[in-house]
């Protein structure tokens, strides 16, 4: 369970000679084994936020404490050992690699661990039979289909055991039975493993499923709603 | 080894790009192994050149013969303690087409001065015993069949016999190695005396070039002007040189054989490496989203960069052994076809360490620019332009 505190964050972003205020002094606190919505018309900084939240941008000013570790601050390499252990990533559009199959893409983050090969792919293949496709390990990407490849992406979030997953659009690509068995499956996890999630969606659908829906306008926190 | 799967799986990503890069790195060590080893069969001469040995030849040009008579005053010079001679004798076997570097040597003082020279006991002494005995190189040994104690016809295109006849009835007495097979094994050796008692009385008492050794190679300059001092203003003045110049010298009548290979090996790997780094950058700007979540996996930016500097020096290396290994063979099979003309024909460890060497040099510069390009890729921009 991971909990993530954000206070007065700013991000701008020049395009050209064009400033653009993305974030704008936003504060949000998510409670560890919390299921958030993020939502939002284009524009209004939902994957700026996550991206923020995970470590893979830094922000213009403002803090971020996820369990209370104030991550805005580390380098670049402390803050890719802090990726690799504690943040699990979802993306829309799968972001597998296409090269190597099912199993090798769900081991790729424990490449970075000192896991013997054998235990690699021990946590792989459970990984893989946690999202139902331990059936499919040694299928490339494209032989997969859309779902499929969803759940090996959350198969490669989960295999290090995170307490935070950061899914960006994540039913986005899919369609409406594939994207509500990935719900479901994020539900599970948030559930019954006590996973703290953080979901940008635009699917009012989707964000049904959250605990709690976030609305983002212009780089401000516009409502805030329990489900 | 944990990454190699990885490294492996996105070098076979585009096959057919990745197998012709192999190949033209292929073809590149392959023409630096055989011109390798073609500068070394024109150079040999000039590596297996004693420091502590020195030439005298007629001032004009090695073909212009000297008098006998200088042995003992080059003999004499302060700091030489060996001296020997030689003459070109234009030799063939049976037909001019069969050309043989033959030699009248002064037997004793030679094989004293080149005891690289490796003949067994008993074939040196029968040697030296019978003025009309011969003693050739295994290689040309091995080509015309002969042994020891045959009777051979050698026939001169420079000299005659005071009888007006060309050939030479010999015996082979006995059949030398070079050393680490580092000097000529297809030349025939023949006894001086018995040549020049042949030949018409106004051309005996000639040699082609004196091989001296000296006390101390830290003295060869002065012995040399000594030896050329003596002989200034005669009517054959000589020139004196080390070994290693006068093998060189005789090794650029072609050209300079080391700067001809330097340009096209450098011609050859400079286009090599263009069109490796084009491969390992188009390879990395394919895949700047999939760097990116490795990066955002955990990755950290030197590790994604020494993964694209290994996928860089992995093909390099994969080409690189192939190419060398390619030329080891070539040069196995080609080699004995071509002992003739080229008698030190081989690829030379040393090279074949450079050749190692630029494996790595060349990995690691093909892939410098697309690894500054991983090193400096930001996730979430990355990441945006892929979605």
């Amino acid at each position: 369970m991971s909990s993530v505190k954000i206070r007065g964050l700013t991000k701008t972003y020049m395009r050209g000679s064009e400033r653009l205020d993305v974030l704008n002094n936003l504060d949000l606190d998510v409670k560890g084994g919390d299921f958030v919505a993020l939502m939002g018309p284009s524009g209004s900084g939902k994957t700026t936020l996550l991206n923020l939240i995970g470590g893979i941008d830094r922000p213009n000013s403002g803090s971020i404490f996820v369990d209370n570790q104030r991550i805005d601050q580390l380098s670049d390499r402390q803050l890719a050992h802090w990726r690799s252990r504690n943040v699990g990533f979802i993306f829309q559009m799968f972001n597998l690699l296409p090269v190597l199959s099912a199993e090798r893409n769900v081991e790729l983050p424990l490449l970075l661990t000192n896991m013997a090969a054998a235990e690699r792919r021990s946590r792989a293949r459970t990984a893989l039979s946690l999202v139902g496709l331990d059936d499919r390990a040694s299928h490339k990407p494209a032989e997969l289909s859309g779902g499929q490849e969803q759940r090996v992406g959350i198969a490669r979030a989960i295999v290090t055991d995170p307490g935070l997953l950061l899914c960006d659009e994540p039913t986005g690509d899919l369609d409406r039975k594939a994207g509500d068995e990935i719900l479901e499956l994020l539900v599970a996890l948030n559930q019954s493993q006590g996973k703290t999630i953080i979901m940008v969606t635009h699917d009012p659908h989707a964000a049904e499923r959250a605990q709690r829906t976030v609305h983002l306008d212009k780089g401000r926190l516009e409502m805030d709603a329990a489900a | 080894m944990k990454y190699l799967r990885l490294v492996r799986a996105s070098l076979m990503r585009k096959k057919t790009r990745t197998l012709l890069t192999i190949g033209s790195i292929m073809i590149a060590f392959l023409m630096f192994g055989l011109l390798s080893a073609l500068e070394k069969a024109f150079t040999a001469g000039v590596d297996i050149a004693g420091a502590d040995r020195l030439v005298t030849i007629h001032k004009v040009s090695l073909i212009q013969s000297m008098p006998l008579a200088y042995y003992n005053r080059i003999r004499a010079v302060e700091g030489v303690t060996e001296v020997t001679h030689a003459t070109w004798f234009g030799g063939y076997y049976k037909e001019p087409r069969n050309f043989i570097a033959t030699f009248p040597i002064e037997a004793e003082t030679y094989l004293k001065i080149y005891p690289e020279l490796e003949i067994p006991d008993e074939q040196r002494a029968a040697f030296m015993q019978d003025r009309a005995g011969m003693a050739a190189g295994y290689v040309l040994a091995e080509k015309y069949g002969w042994q020891v104690g045959d009777r051979l016809p050698i026939r001169s295109e420079i000299y005659r016999q005071d009888d007006g006849s060309d050939t030479w009835e010999m015996t082979l007495r006995a059949i030398y190695r070079p050393k680490d097979n580092l000097g000529d094994p297809t030349a025939l050796m023949m006894h001086y005396d018995f040549f020049n008692e042949s030949l018409p009385e106004r051309i005996r008492n000639r040699a082609g070039w004196y091989v001296l050794r000296v006390d101390n190679p830290d003295n060869a300059p002065q012995i040399a002007e000594a030896i050329d001092n003596q002989f200034a203003n005669s009517s054959t003045e000589t020139k004196t040189s080390t070994e290693k110049a006068f093998a060189a010298g005789f090794a650029n009548q072609v050209g300079n054989i080391g700067a001809i290979v330097t340009g096209v090996v450098t011609a050859v790997f400079f286009t090599m490496l263009l069109v490796t780094a084009n491969t390992m950058g188009q390879s990395v700007r394919e895949r700047t989203n999939e760097l990116a979540v490795l990066k955002t996996l955990g990755f950290t930016n030197n590790r994604v960069t020494v993964l694209v500097l290994i996928e860089s020096l992995l093909i390099t290396a994969v080409g690189g052994l192939l190419g060398l290994g390619l030329a080891w063979l070539l040069i196995q099979v080609l080699g004995d076809a071509l002992r003739q003309f080229l008698p030190v024909f081989y690829l030379p460890p040393r090279d074949l360490l450079i050749g190692l060497a630029l494996m790595a040099i060349f990995g690691l510069v093909a892939g410098a620019l697309p690894a500054g390009q991983a090193l400096r890729l930001r996730i979430a921009d990355a990441l945006r332009r892929g979605a």
